[in-house]
């Protein structure tokens, strides 16, 4: 502990940063390249859905007409009840715990457990469905009470606009992430990696997953809370 | 740890391709994507400079050429000024120089994804493809300049504001799925994949612009995505992103409440990035061609290559000093003109490091090294003129003036075709093997640099008497006097000629390419790994059995006490040698 903070003081710590990430050969240990890759991609892919969220939020911003209440429009009725926002709350709730099993997957992943590996990333990926599925529930539901890319009913225009071209492409990104994990984890369970020893690709798959987990995390705040 | 081999030195995933059409077209090989990336954007570049020339025959001889109309030259300005800026630069300094350069000067034996590598170029040549057949749908392309500003790049009255505009946005959005792909190749390849002793302040400066720049590349074409995807749906099916309630022919459109300023953000949050996506790779070249003809080290390499990476993060924050006029709050204006003019500190140590190279040095003035020093004269010349227009009360006046013309065709259009071209004469006999001839190389080289002066040195006048850029003829106006018409003449011609005189370069590259003489391998006595390869040029996996060894930075040049005047990065330091730690 004492040395950590020696370390941190240290007038040099700024150039052993800098000599650590120059070093020799590669700058981030026996990381493989896909993995890096990865990072890399996620970082840009981060800087698309800023661009998305950052123009729904001046179009809100500047758009002359009141902006629908999310409460009321993302409401249903259940068993006779009013709830707001119950559905986008089961539908975090599925995409959240479909984070759950794909660390799990990784962790048995590392520890060579090839069944248990390829049923929890199917199981992940199977979550992973239910959100694009009560997702098309969401967007029929609105689509039948009016609400398109250039109008709707509850007030600004850029509220359908934002919605459908926002949660459309992160829906994307999840049924494309389906996808993924449903191939990658056919091959764990055909003892591709136990064959190459590239293990390191269920993780792979497991960044752009919790990644497109994330990025609803930031969706669901910005647009459902606000 | 010294069993421990990296990921690259496996040679055991290298794709090696049996037939010719796997050798050379549908290819794997970083070198053989690079041509292939190299010469469709020269190809598509040479359209874009056919219709410079035709927007110059318009601008001296109003009416001469009659299939000019006004429409016709707002297509022409526009898809000049994308088809140069993304489809040539970009395309060419990272496409094509990255993928040549990056695994050849860091050792390794080819890009970490070969196959998406591939890809990245098929792509590319997709988006060239449907940028190009945008001239031959219904309206022609888009005429909205090559800022594609809304509302006008949609309305009614602006040329091909119906399929036009689809396309080219159509196209930006392919071409940056394609920079994409090859783009994360660039990062990763550079980051994990160097050979044994290529720590990163070894890396030649090249290197480092062109890795610089994709990291700007990745981060900043985001934003250009974005806007052409809801540019597109504001367009195809009556979203209200960029478009206010608007009144056009007297009616009113089915739009309101947009933010078309949203749409100058997020096109400058890209737009300007882009600029140092051309400068930075260019920086990085001009670097080494300097070091590499003076026979000296580059002047402060540590300083050089944080100068790049300081610059690359400032670029991130001065986009809107391309809307001084857009109506910003003034606040904004202050600090965007603040932070435009620090980039000029870091820019200014590169001059002069530049300069202080070749300070004393032992110049050579071979065509490669003419068209270096023809850099700094262009590229200070556009820098100063940077400074009138990063000051938001200057620019006022001169914005969309012949003014601004003149400085990014100095500062962004010039500055790194002169180091494109150095690089081309550089590299040319590696990548050949063999040699141009100098007498062309000399004639294209004066030409060129004589010629660019004679075009945009008189524009910079034009601007400060006011005449407006973007601007079909100008008739009789009070305040444009006569010389106005006689500057433009003349501009023409010496646009006409320069642009003829690049006949000599694609003459001299196509002759000397099955004519000239067979070339040393490493003719100029150059350090770095890219020289040092058993064949010339480099064969499939670049190296022989083993990967090379760096001992030292790329820069030993005329070391005292040394046999040669060049130490190549292999040669491990002699016994009484204090290794050069870089």
């Amino acid at each position: 502990m004492s040395q950590n903070t020696h370390v941190a003081t240290e007038p040099h710590s700024l150039e052993t940063l800098v000599s650590d990430w120059s070093t020799d050969q590669e700058v981030f240990k026996k990381v493989q390249w896909g993995k890096a890759m990865m990072w890399i991609f996620l970082l840009s892919d981060t800087f698309i859905f800023s661009c998305f969220l950052t123009s729904y939020m001046t179009v809100r911003a500047t758009t002359m007409v009141a902006w629908p209440n999310p409460s009321e429009v993302f409401a249903l009725t259940l068993f006779g009840e009013n709830i707001p926002l119950i559905l986008i709350a089961i539908m975090t709730f599925v995409l959240i715990s479909s984070s759950g099993t794909m660390a799990l997957a990784v962790n048995f992943g590392y520890r060579r457990n090839r069944k248990a590996t390829a049923y929890l990333m199917l199981a992940t990926a199977l979550l992973g469905a239910t959100f694009v599925g009560m997702q098309a529930f969401e967007w029929s539901k609105l689509i039948a009470e009016g609400v398109r890319p250039w109008g709707n009913p509850f007030g600004a225009p850029q509220f359908g606009a934002s919605f459908f071209m926002i949660t459309g492409f992160h829906g994307f990104h999840v049924s494309i992430g389906v996808i993924y994990l449903t191939i990658i984890a056919l091959r764990v369970l055909n003892g591709v990696y136990d064959r190459n020893g590239k293990y390191e690709v269920v993780e792979i798959t497991g960044l752009y997953w919790h990644f497109v987990d994330l990025v609803w995390v930031f969706i669901f705040a910005f647009f459902y809370l606000w | 740890m010294t069993t421990y081999t990296t990921i690259a030195e496996d040679t055991r995933p290298l794709h090696h391709p049996k037939t010719w059409i796997g050798k050379y077209v549908w290819s794997q090989d970083h070198k053989v994507i690079a041509i292939q990336y190299s010469l469709t954007a020269v190809g598509v570049g040479l359209v874009a400079l056919v219709l410079s020339g035709l927007m110059r025959m318009q601008l001296a001889f109003p009416g001469m050429l009659e299939f000019i109309t006004p429409d016709a030259y707002y297509q022409f300005v526009t898809m000049h000024g994308m088809i140069m800026v993304i489809y040539l630069l970009t395309a060419l300094l990272l496409g094509g120089f990255g993928n040549y350069m990056i695994p050849l000067m860091i050792g390794a034996r080819d890009m970490v994804f070969p196959f998406v590598n591939m890809l990245s170029y098929w792509v590319y040549l997709l988006s060239v493809i449907v940028l190009m057949a945008s001239f031959f749908v219904p309206g022609g392309p888009t005429g909205a300049g090559w800022t594609l500003y809304p509302p006008q790049a949609i309305t009614e009255g602006t040329p091909g504001a119906g399929w036009g505009i689809i396309m080219m946005l159509t196209s930006l959005a392919i071409f940056i799925v394609a920079f994409t792909m090859g783009g994360l190749n660039y990062v990763t390849t550079v980051l994990q994949a160097r050979t044994k002793g290529m720590t990163l302040m070894r890396m030649p400066c090249t290197i480092w612009g062109i890795f610089v720049a994709t990291i700007l590349g990745l981060l900043a074409f985001p934003a250009l995505f974005v806007a052409a995807i809801m540019m597109t749906l504001d367009n195809t099916i009556g979203t209200s992103f960029f478009m206010p309630a608007i009144i056009s022919n007297n009616v009113a459109l089915d739009h309101s409440g947009g933010s078309p300023i949203l749409f100058q953000h997020l096109f400058w949050f890209f737009g300007h990035p882009e600029v140092y996506i051309v400068a930075l790779p260019a920086f990085g070249i001009v670097s080494d061609l300097i070091a590499t003809h003076a026979r000296k080290n580059i002047f402060g390499y540590r300083m050089m290559v944080w100068a790049i990476i300081i610059i690359g993060a400032l670029s991130f924050i001065v986009w809107a000093h391309h809307m001084y006029v857009s109506g910003m709050n003034p606040y904004f204006g202050f600090f965007f003109a603040t932070s435009t003019l620090i980039i000029a500190v870091p820019t200014a140590i590169k001059v002069y490091n530049w300069v202080l190279t070749l300070w004393r040095g032992d110049i050579h003035l071979r065509v490669p090294m003419l068209f270096a020093i023809g850099f700094i004269f262009t590229f200070i010349h556009g820098g100063l003129t940077g400074l009138f227009l990063g000051n938001v009360s200057v620019d006022v006046p001169l914005s969309d003036t012949y003014f601004v013309i003149g400085h990014f065709h100095m500062v962004m259009g010039v500055s790194p075709i002169m180091v494109v071209f150095g690089a081309i004469y550089h590299w040319y006999p590696k990548i050949t093997g063999r040699m141009w001839d100098t007498m062309l190389g000399q004639a294209h080289f004066w030409i060129t640099f004589l010629g660019v002066y004679a075009i945009y040195l008189p524009m910079h006048y034009l601007g400060f008497l006011g005449v407006p850029r973007r601007y079909y003829e100008m008739g009789e106006t009070a305040f444009v006097p006569e010389s106005v018409h006689l500057a433009n003449v003349g501009i023409t011609i010496a646009a006409l000629t320069v642009g003829a005189a690049q006949l000599i370069f694609f003459y001299n590259l196509i002759y000397s390419y099955f004519k000239g003489r067979k070339a040393d391998p490493n003719p100029w006595g150059a350090t770095s790994l890219e020289w040092l390869t058993p064949d010339t040029p480099p064969a499939h996996g670049n190296w022989g059995p083993d990967l090379p060894k760096v001992y030292r930075w790329a820069y030993d040049y005329s070391v005292p006490g040394a046999a040669q005047d060049f130490i190549p990065q292999t040669t491990p330091p002699g016994p009484d040698e204090t290794p050069h730690d870089h």
